[in-house]
């Protein structure tokens, strides 16, 4: 094994589909026009000495290392700002250019700490290399005089050195090994976008500086870790590196976070992770990652982690220790019980959008073909059910359609009910950058979330609507566009049912969608609705990016057909830079959906009551499959309180904590006699478990993700499971107790099995995936490269179905006592229920949730910021701190979800989608009034919590 | 599910959505969507209404997707009530 090798090309690749042949050294080389005379020599193996180029950023041209000579030219220009030109003879290595190379070398190393051997980046320094390079054997300067490498110099203190800034938890900044490249500067500006990093001073009293001179903690930097990654000294350094060493191999693997799936480069040393880093290669992160991803992996290793089975007769009792077969056994005989005592549909289980395609897999397999019935679902329910349900009737397809590539593309962006800065990082950058090339945005949210305004983006138009009221805002900017004659009719008549538009139009046309007629409802001002339909109608290329704030409300899935109706009547789809683009929340949400996890649906979105796509399942496991759709999570757990669901197996969802309605949740579990948890923690879901299974984290197995853009990406083991087996192998081992004869001896072979029965996914293996890295499905003979942009030359579903879009209102209403609108959503440092990201330094950007809310609605109610907060909805009560903002709007209330304490989803009511049953997190109706500290309910809540962690023969389980 | 509100509630949504629609695919729209993805015991619990509570409280629209929406088989008896005591 071996480090990934990665070339630096030095700068980034030129676009040109015009070709450039030059001589370079006495090779001849063809490159595309634009290319720099430092790529174009690396592309012919010639590696010219450099420090402030790196391929991932522009070129600079500062270091003056990288100078060549030019047959015919004057001087020395920089390689890295030189463009190429057709016939240029090009010289890398003359005794002129040696001899400048030697002494920019020896100025450098001439204010450089000389503590090579016990520097961290001993092994990974550039400045080191380029020393080598150049044959750097002697600094003539001497190292007196002034510098910024010595605290004291002559007895004195040096006003120049600073100390080591280790504030951010994960890496280091060490001014005294800088050169002042300003890679860090350009990589925060250009592949993040935060612009948290400057160049302070000038001359010699230049130096790297977080904010105004701040420490890093403290300024605006995101810690995406893109500063480290450029850094080509120790300046920048991961703390885990400086610990542990240099890594001696590494595995390419794909991130077990948000939806956008970003690849890494897992950095070992044996079994030991050193470091994160993101893969150049990747094709949805291409090199860039997050402070999750990138730093966030510390609970793998977590002392919480339970790495032995355990079970216990009630819910009261302590956890007992058993061996995994005594687990499989007990499990196995009491689903077997319940079944014989309640019927064969009284038990369940529900796949996890964290585990990988093969383990969703396997899951639902189980409960099919093993329990025998439907009754399988998965956390996609209660986040982008609608999705499926509103693409599947418009296009035909549940999913995406484009790469994120496509950004790079567009003209026009609508940003809607998402918060991509903070829920899907490394997309926010991709868009970021894109928007600097002067791309429009346009943000249709009720908070104003950081994209409306941040360094260099500015959205040309804010639509800050009542939550609730999505359908309204969408269907007024179609009226816009139809009844001022701006939709592509020519894409239309093409592509889409005409009687079907007709009928759409005259709807959308009616004076009540009018966005004067709306505004009343909506809060936004008609003219600024205006202008922004007209500008995504004819500004270019238009896409449309959601999330979460579009899905979870009652009309989630019309939301879903309004966005669908909005692209096809503007003719964005079936190009690149166009497009509907959900943003999905967990690394394999959409896996856990093209698997089969949905009650109704066989892998491969085929309903159940189909019978030739029932047969191929038989045949292959020979049993017969009911034809009937199983319970959805929320009907499951009506079904418990009613007393006809009695057992559930859950892998890796923590639905109390996830699910709205906390009690409701609750009272569902505690009703069921066998709850069997598989997870890494004891999770709030497993304090109501019987059976609790020990989990793998994704850096302990084999497998695949698939990304917000259909993307299938591999996981791949880099260390043995602590729990000793991974989740695949507990399905199975589970399988095997039931009585199932099944015979996996590798993931690749689970693959294979959903490659021979679904058709979008017939030519993946895990041989062609190791051939093309990646594919987005479909992946079949038809498109044997898979499928970056979807509904190219038509539809999935033939004709593009126009929709209408009737607003309703949802039945959770304002009034006297709950006056306030809360929604709820994410930060950047944390993920979804919080249980991998609190249990890591994360902590220090975000230890606790608090509640936004207007100054006039804080003042009106004596609340300042910082106040203890009772927040009440009409199911239930919790307290926390308020954090008084004007992000969002004079009635409006906003918190996130990610701490068990806060429990935000006690406050959330049981409403849903009406076609998916999708939960409405996004609206609850709230008062908001001063308090002294927790709730009755959390006291009780944090007691049951700690009961029900007791573990026999084992201190109290920390939390 | 004991609680019919929830039913009532539930294919009430399904309703409203169809009631926008052109008229030719209302009740065609409602059955097909609880057909779809609604699991037997819900439907029960459906025909329940229909049959013994002559419908109180559900829209017009589901109403008249009845006959369209497949009833399912009794619910099953479970084997240790089935077996002799």
């Amino acid at each position: 094994m071996s480090l990934v090798p990665e070339i630096d090309f030095g700068t980034p690749a030129a676009r040109s589909e015009k070709m450039v042949t030059l001589t370079i050294d006495g090779n001849e080389i063809t490159v595309p026009e634009g290319t720099s005379i430092m790529r174009a020599s690396m592309e012919a193996g010639i590696q010219v000495p450099k420090l402030c180029a790196t391929d991932m950023v522009d070129a600079f041209g500062s270091c003056r290392l990288c100078l060549v000579e030019i047959e015919g030219r004057n001087g020395t220009p920089a390689s890295c700002t030189t463009p190429v030109a057709p016939g240029l003879v090009i010289h890398t290595q003359t005794s002129r250019l040696k001899s400048i190379r030697k002494g920019v070398m020896e100025l450098y190393i001439s204010d450089h700490p000389l503590d090579c051997l016990t520097c961290a980046a001993n092994g990974d320094c550039e400045l080191q290399d380029m020393a080598g390079a150049v044959g750097l054997r002697d600094v003539r300067y001497g190292y007196e005089g002034d510098n910024h490498v010595k605290a004291r110099s002559n007895g004195e203190a040096n006003a120049r050195w600073m100390p080591k800034d280790e504030s951010n938890p994960y890496f280091t900044y060490d001014p005294s090994k800088c050169i002042v490249c300003s890679r860090c500067v350009r990589a925060c500006e250009e592949v993040q976008g935060t612009f948290a990093l400057t160049i302070e001073g000038r001359g010699f009293d230049s130096r790297v500086s977080p904010g105004m001179h701040e420490h890093f903690l403290e300024s605006e930097c995101v810690s995406c870790g893109a500063c480290v990654q450029a850094c080509p000294t120790a300046t920048l350094t991961e703390k885990s590196v400086i610990e542990i060493g240099q890594p001696e191999h590494s595995v390419v693997t794909t991130c077990a976070y948000c939806g956008v799936g970003c690849s890494f480069k897992a950095e070992m040393r044996g079994e030991e992770l050193v470091r994160m880093v993101p893969w150049k290669d990747g094709q949805a992160n291409r090199g860039h990652s997050c402070v999750k991803g990138r730093f966030a992996y510390g609970y793998s290793t977590h002392r919480d982690r339970i790495l032995n089975p355990m079970i216990r007769e009630k819910i009261s009792d302590p956890w007992r220790e058993v061996t995994w077969e005594e687990a499989y056994a007990h499990t196995a005989s009491e689903f077997r019980r319940i079944q014989y005592q309640y019927g064969r549909e009284s038990i369940g289980g529900i796949t996890s959008s964290r585990c990988t395609n093969e383990e969703t897999y396997l899951v639902q397999k189980l409960i099919r073909a093993g329990f025998g019935n439907n009754n399988v679902d998965t956390c996609a329910r209660v986040c982008h059910s609608p999705t499926g349900y509103g693409l599947g009737q418009a296009f035909g397809t549940s999913a995406g359609t484009q790469n994120f590539d496509s950004v790079e593309h567009t003209d026009v962006v609508i940003v809607i009910g998402a918060n991509p800065t903070d829920g899907h990082p490394v997309f926010a950058s991709r868009l970021k950058k894109r928007l600097r090339q002067g791309a429009k945005l346009i943000v249709i949210d009720p908070r104003r979330i950081d994209l409306v305004s941040s360094p260099h983006v500015k959205a040309s138009y804010h639509l800050p609507l009542r939550p609730g009221t999505n359908v309204a805002v969408v269907t007024a900017l179609a009226h816009v566009i139809v009844t001022e004659s701006l939709y592509d009719e020519s894409f239309i008549k093409e592509r889409c049912d005409w009687s079907e538009f007709e009928d759409w139009a005259g709807f959308v046309a009616e004076p009540r969608h009018s966005p004067e007629e709306t505004e009343a409802l909506t809060g936004v001002p008609a003219e600024t609705l205006r202008g922004a339909a007209r500008l995504f109608a004819t500004g270019g290329n238009g896409s449309i990016y959601y999330g979460l704030g579009v899905t979870e409300h009652s009309q989630g899935s019309t939301t879903v057909m309004a966005i669908a109706n909005l692209a096809m009547a503007t003719g964005n789809i079936g190009r690149e830079g166009v497009g509907v683009n959900p943003l999905r929340g967990q690394n394999n949400v959409q896996g856990s959906c093209d698997m089969g996890s949905f009650p109704h649906e066989l892998p491969g979105y085929r309903h159940i009551s189909d019978d030739s796509t029932r047969e191929i399942f038989e045949k292959l496991w020979g049993v017969t499959l009911n034809n009937e759709p199983g319970l959805r999570i929320p009907n499951m757990l009506d079904a418990a309180v009613e007393g006809t669901f009695k057992g559930i197996y859950i892998q890796g969802e923590d639905i109390l904590q996830s699910d709205p309605d906390t009690k409701h949740v609750s009272a569902g579990l505690a009703a069921m006699e066998c709850v069997v948890v598989q997870d890494l923690f004891l999770n709030e879901t497993a304090n109501y478990a019987h059976v609790f299974l020990p989990g793998s984290t994704f850096l302990e197995k084999d497998g695949t993700f698939t990304n917000a853009e259909r993307r299938i990406n591999r996981v791949r083991r880099v260390m043995t499971p602590k729990n000793g087996y991974a989740d695949w192998e507990v399905t199975q081992n589970l399988a095997h107790a039931m009585g199932l004869g099944w015979n996996y001896s590798h993931p690749s072979e689970i693959m294979d099995e959903i490659a021979a029965t679904t058709p979008s996914f017939a030519l993946v293996s895990y041989d062609y995936l190791e051939k093309h890295g990646s594919v987005q499905w479909p992946c079949n003979e038809k498109n044997p490269q898979g499928s970056p942009i979807m509904h190219i030359n038509g539809f999935v579903r033939g004709k593009g179905k126009f929709i209408r879009t009737e607003y309703v209102a949802t039945d959770e209403k304002t009034g006297p006592r709950f006056p306030l609108l809360l929604t709820t959503g994410r930060i950047l440092s944390q993920y979804n229920v919080g249980a991998q990201t609190r249990r890591t330094d994360n902590v220090l950007w975000h230890e606790e949730d608090r509640l936004e809310m207007h100054p006039h609605d804080a003042e009106n109610r004596g609340i300042r910021d910082g106040d203890w907060v009772r927040l009440a909805s009409r199911a239930g009560e919790t307290t926390l701190r308020a954090l008084v903002t004007d992000r969002v709007s004079p009635g409006v209330v906003y918190t996130t979800f990610h701490h068990p304490l806060t429990q935000a989803n006690v406050i959330t009511t049981d409403f849903s989608d009406w076609a998916t049953n999708c939960p409405e997190y996004k609206v609850t109706a709230v008062q908001i009034s001063p308090s002294n500290g927790p709730s009755d309910w959390q006291v009780e809540y944090d007691e049951l919590s700690r009961q029900s962690r007791r573990i026999k023969g084992k201190l109290e389980a920390a939390e | 599910m004991s609680d019919n509100n929830k039913i009532i509630r539930m294919a009430n949504q399904i309703a409203t959505f169809f009631h926008s629609q052109p008229a030719s695919e209302g009740p065609g729209g409602v059955a097909t969507h609880i057909n779809k993805f609604w699991e037997p015991r819900m439907r029960r619990q459906l025909f329940d209404l229909v049959d013994n509570h002559n419908g109180e409280g559900l829209d017009s629209l589901v109403l008249q997707a009845v006959p369209l929406i497949h009833r399912p088989k009794p619910a099953e008896v479970p084997p240790a009530a089935a077996a002799p005591a």
